[in-house]
């Protein structure tokens, strides 16, 4: 589904499912999805709650819980298989290959710890560094994250921090192990919008200074825009469409992403109404015969009730639609 | 901050842009204030040796609202606007100032008198998960106005006005019988605004009745206001943190920030020319998805805590044009060319109309100017 | 106004509902089900399924007395689980007998529930001088050890009660006891649901259209703070027919001549030593499972109603 062939993935996820047992019976929230990541990309994930992008960043970070399961597919890291790894081996890999950054950055930072502390206990579980050497590289990262008298603050608590300082710390949480992969879920929905851009600039910066890939989770398609190299757009569980940022968001192909970015406000635009998508995205419950998104799809003919596309290659990227079948690559 | 609220409270109504425009105002706010009082209890304070601590969640706020217009109210979080909605709609009690709804100061009413505008003054909420009652089904939750404000009478006309409500709103008579929860979060807005036009008012409130939404259900869910509006003539205090959806939505803007107006006047023209400095830090945060300004420098700075805010302008310690009068002294709100209004030395100073406020100047120079 | 019965869909909703579900695939909880349904059932209909009157000294024989249970060396086939030393069936008392428990139980939860939940609406809703008012009642209340209350208001009643009626009011200063003990739970709990209630936004759109509140709190509160009422309300049951039996065990409960389980217990346990252990045993089995089956009920109904577990 990727066009970058030339470089071997820092990530590979293929045909992965994400199931939830249920009594009445397995609901799929993610549907065979397949995506790379090269080394140093920022992938974004864009769709509705309930998308399934959330879940995918879940599962690779090795976090997802019962009743939610990997049904199907793999994921590859560095080239090793990781969906199937044991707890421990997960947790550490974890920690010193995978960041994972948060909505909300007190969920991530440990209310009953100094910063300092938490930096220092991730560092030296990662890194063979004495205690003094773990400190001085936590108070540069901290300075690196943007914090103000850093050498003053690591001896402070989270709750002293305010929150945009607080997601500082968590991306400086997240990076002191020189992760080169961070997943970040949301990682700027909590704030307030000015402090918004400062905390995507400092995510973009660090993780192209450290050398690190990101999948960057959101519905918020202008975060993408500006942060992102490559979007995959999510819907029901599946990617409908996966590009170069600047092909997705000036040309879309799938009836989906059009209808999303021309709903999107823009300011100056004087328009009397907005372009709206009818319905809403189906539940997991009463999934549609065919691609889920044909109730909505003003294009829908009858190949779509019948049976889900498969992605076909698009300048770049890939859409999944059956409007494409059938056409040259 | 101090300084300020006296003179603001005085505020000409000649000098807003609502009554440049045709029409007269259904609501006018003047001098609205409201404080909250955060102490700790006399006796921690007593051993704490802590003097008393308020918010002043809002700060001598002026605002003409014409008839069958949406005014918006922007800022960021904690800088006053949803305490305003909640003052609009009678929830918290103003401190100080005037609520001017169709003629008539709301703040002076006795409760049993205010009844008649509760009926006319109705509000959107943020959360539609969290306004409607989970217990109840989706048509005695529409119902409940209609029954206290007795405007059906017996069972059958009720349930038939239920009905057209939810076909009015987008959705089924049907659905009347089911619970909140199975329905979508875009339904479920749709639900709270059915119950919100129940009562035939005149007047909504909404306070951000599209952020807890995705995107392709916001321009559903704010489509159907702007045909509401149309249709039932409607007038909104739109309240909302994000610029695009507010430029959709509005005939008028006032920028807050720390419980004060920083800036005000006709949409188009705050759009078009924003001149306060914090006006323009917003206008620059909006995430650009045309992807032309991807590497430009964020503003740096966070909203200080509302409880001790820095003297003199609250914008001062994030604002590039700050200078020592800014430090010193609270700008007042100032008539400017295309009937805008804002509170910035920086911007007010420069071409000589600084020190002559809006508010104070009761000349009729003023009043031309806010005209022009 | 809401709660209108719409009867078909009503109990389809329960048997589709996830708490049935989880009732139906907890082996432990169908069983604790059944075990209260029968005892309850039993209690119900001593007059009529009991063997013999257990009060009524006419039928008592003492040629019958002491005599063990039915499958052992003597047992009579009269007395299924043998008699005591006046000659009265046991398992006839046990019935009679849990049917005094079980009304001090449900009587004494239902008043404490009514008194905590008003409380607790109040203090939650209005806050201030109210609240503090009843809290500071609670926390007195608290610092209270159940039991002594208990004991306190039954020598109180005792003597301020002349002696004939000590008897007769036995079963209301017993029910008085563990309501005046257990009602701040409720009080407490309501208290703080009522308190994240208040500020959600479904409360603000009736206070808009100008519902009194009264109305907010009976008709939009209430139904929403229920649920871990139901679930004190019934582990509490099981507790306060530990309290009633407990204090028949000391001899402040029930006489007699009128026995709860609490007070066959007590009687039995004379004659343990004696060999006569049937007496003794047979009621304290009955308490255990009835006590262990409700709780087991509760429990249930705490991680049914968790919508973090669900």
């Amino acid at each position: 589904m990727t066009a970058q062939s030339n470089t071997s993935p820092l990530l590979a996820v293929r045909d992965l499912s994400i199931c939830f047992d249920t009594r009445h019976g397995p609901l799929r929230a993610v549907d065979g999805i397949t995506f790379d990541l090269a080394p140093g990309e920022i992938l974004g994930m864009v769709g509705e709650s309930g998308a399934g992008k959330s879940l995918t960043g879940t599962a690779i970070t090795g976090l997802l819980e019962r009743p939610g399961r990997i049904d199907r597919g793999e994921i590859r890291f560095e080239g090793q298989r990781i969906d199937n790894l044991p707890a421990e081996a997960m947790r550490r890999l974890r920690g010193r290959k995978i960041g994972a950054i948060f909505q909300d950055p007190l969920t991530s930072l440990n209310p009953l710890m100094t910063v300092g502390q938490q930096l220092i206990q991730t560092i030296r579980t990662h890194m063979n560094l004495s205690r003094e050497a773990a400190r001085r590289r936590a108070i540069e990262f901290l300075s690196e994250v943007g914090i103000p008298a850093p050498d003053a603050r690591i001896d402070q608590y989270p709750h002293q921090f305010s929150g945009g300082m607080r997601q500082r710390v968590v991306i400086a949480l997240a990076l002191c192990a020189e992760p080169s992969l961070v997943i970040a879920d949301e990682p700027t929905t909590a704030l307030d919008v000015s402090i918004q851009a400062q905390i995507l600039d400092l995510l973009k910066r660090m993780c192209r200074e450290h050398g690190a890939a990101v999948i960057l989770v959101t519905h918020d398609m202008g975060v993408i825009a500006e942060t992102a190299d490559r979007v995959a757009v999510m819907y029901s569980g599946r990617v409908v469409e996966i590009g170069p940022v600047e092909k997705v968001v000036r040309a879309p192909h799938h009836p989906y992403t059009k209808g999303l970015m021309q709903s999107i406000p823009r300011i100056g635009s004087n328009a009397e109404r907005l372009t709206q998508i009818d319905g809403a995205m189906p539940r997991l419950t009463d999934l549609p015969e065919g691609c889920a998104f044909h109730p909505r799809c003003p294009r829908a003919f009858d190949a779509c009730r019948a049976a889900k596309p498969a992605p076909v290659p698009v300048e770049g990227g890939a859409v999944a639609c059956h409007l494409y079948q059938g056409e040259p690559a | 901050m101090t300084v300020a609220s006296t003179s603001s409270t005085s505020a000409s109504p000649s000098a807003s842009p609502a009554t440049s425009a045709s029409g007269e105002s259904l609501l006018s706010l003047r001098g609205l204030s409201k404080t909250f009082d955060l102490s700790p209890p006399l006796l921690n304070r007593m051993i704490e040796r802590k003097g008393k601590s308020f918010l002043r969640a809002v700060d001598g706020l002026d605002i003409d609202i014409p008839r069958g217009t949406t005014f918006s109210l922007v800022g960021e979080s904690g800088c006053g606007k949803s305490t305003v909605a909640k003052l609009v709609v009678g929830l918290h009690a103003a401190t100080r100032g005037k609520i001017r709804f169709d003629g008539t100061d709301l703040t002076g009413l006795h409760a049993s008198a205010r009844g008649a505008y509760r009926q006319r003054i109705q509000m959107i909420f943020q959360d539609p998960y969290a306004s409607l009652n989970p217990r109840w089904r989706v048509r005695d939750i529409i119902a409940e106005p209609l029954r206290s404000f007795s405007i059906t009478s017996g069972r059958a006309e009720e349930q038939r006005e239920v009905g057209r409500l939810l076909e009015m709103v987008g959705l089924s008579a049907q659905d009347g019988d089911k619970f909140p929860h199975q329905f979508s979060g875009g339904q479920r807005q749709r639900i709270s605004i059915a119950r919100a036009i129940s009562s035939k008012p005149d007047f909504l409130v909404c306070d951000e009745p599209t952020s807890a939404l995705d995107v392709s259900v916001q321009s559903q869910v704010l489509n159907l206001m702007r045909d509401l509006q149309a249709e039932l003539g409607l007038t909104y205090l739109f309240i909302s943190h994000d610029l695009a959806v507010v430029d959709f939505m509005s005939d008028y803007v006032g920028v807050m920030y720390l419980g004060r107006l920083v800036e005000a006047g006709p949409a188009q023209r705050i759009f078009e020319a924003p001149e306060h400095p914090y006006t323009r830090l917003l206008m620059d945060t909006v995430p650009d998805i045309t992807m032309a300004r991807r590497d430009r420098v964020p503003v740096t700075g966070e909203v200080p805590n509302p409880i001790t805010p820095p003297p003199g302008c609250s914008f001062n310690p994030r604002c590039p044009l700050a200078s020592d009068i800014c430090r010193a002294q609270s700008p007042e709100l100032v008539a400017r060319e295309g009937g805008t209004r804002v509170a910035c030395h920086a911007v007010t100073g420069a071409d000589g109309s600084s020190g002559r406020p809006a508010g104070a100047a009761h000349s009729p120079g003023a009043r031309a100017r806010g005209v022009a | 106004m809401a709660l209108e019965v719409y009867p078909q869909s009503r109990i389809a909703a329960i048997l589709k509902s996830d708490i049935f579900y989880r009732f139906r695939t907890s082996y432990v909880t169908v069983a604790a089900a059944i075990v209260t349904l029968c005892i309850v059932m039993a209690a119900l209909l001593a007059p009529w399924i009991a063997p013999h009157d257990p009060f009524d000294v006419s039928t008592l024989s003492l040629w019958d007395s002491e005599l063990p249970p039915v499958w052992m060396e003597g047992g009579d086939p009269r007395f299924l689980l043998g008699t005591d030393n006046q000659g009265r069936d046991v398992l006839s008392a046990i019935l009679y007998g849990s049917r005094i428990s079980l009304a001090v139980g449900f009587v004494s939860v239902a008043l404490a529930m009514v008194i905590g939940i008003v409380v607790g609406l109040v203090s939650g809703y209005f806050g201030g001088m109210v609240d503090a008012f009843f809290m500071r009642i609670a926390d007195v209340m608290l610092s209270f050890p159940t039991i002594l209350v208990a004991l306190l208001v039954s020598g109180i009643a005792r003597g301020a009660l002349p002696r004939e009626m000590h008897d007769s009011a036995a079963l209301i200063v017993l029910v008085f006891a563990i309501t005046v003990t257990t009602w701040v739970q409720y009080a407490r709990t309501v208290r703080s649901s009522t308190m994240v209630e208040r500020g959600r936004e479904y409360v603000f759109a009736a206070q808009l259209v100008g519902r009194r509140p009264l109305a907010i709190l009976f008709r939009h509160i209430l139904p929403n703070v229920m649920g871990p009422v139901l679930v004190i309300a019934t582990i509490n049951l099981a507790m306060a027919i530990l309290i009633e039996a407990t204090l028949s065990f000391l001899g402040v409960g029930m006489p007699p001549t009128n026995p709860s389980l609490g007070t066959l217990i007590r009687i039995g346990n004379e004659y343990l030593f004696s060999g006569i252990w049937w007496v003794v045993i047979f009621p304290s089995l009955t308490l255990v499972a009835l006590v262990l089956a409700v709780n087991l009920l509760g429990d249930w109904l705490r991680d049914a109603l968790n919508p973090k577990l669900r």
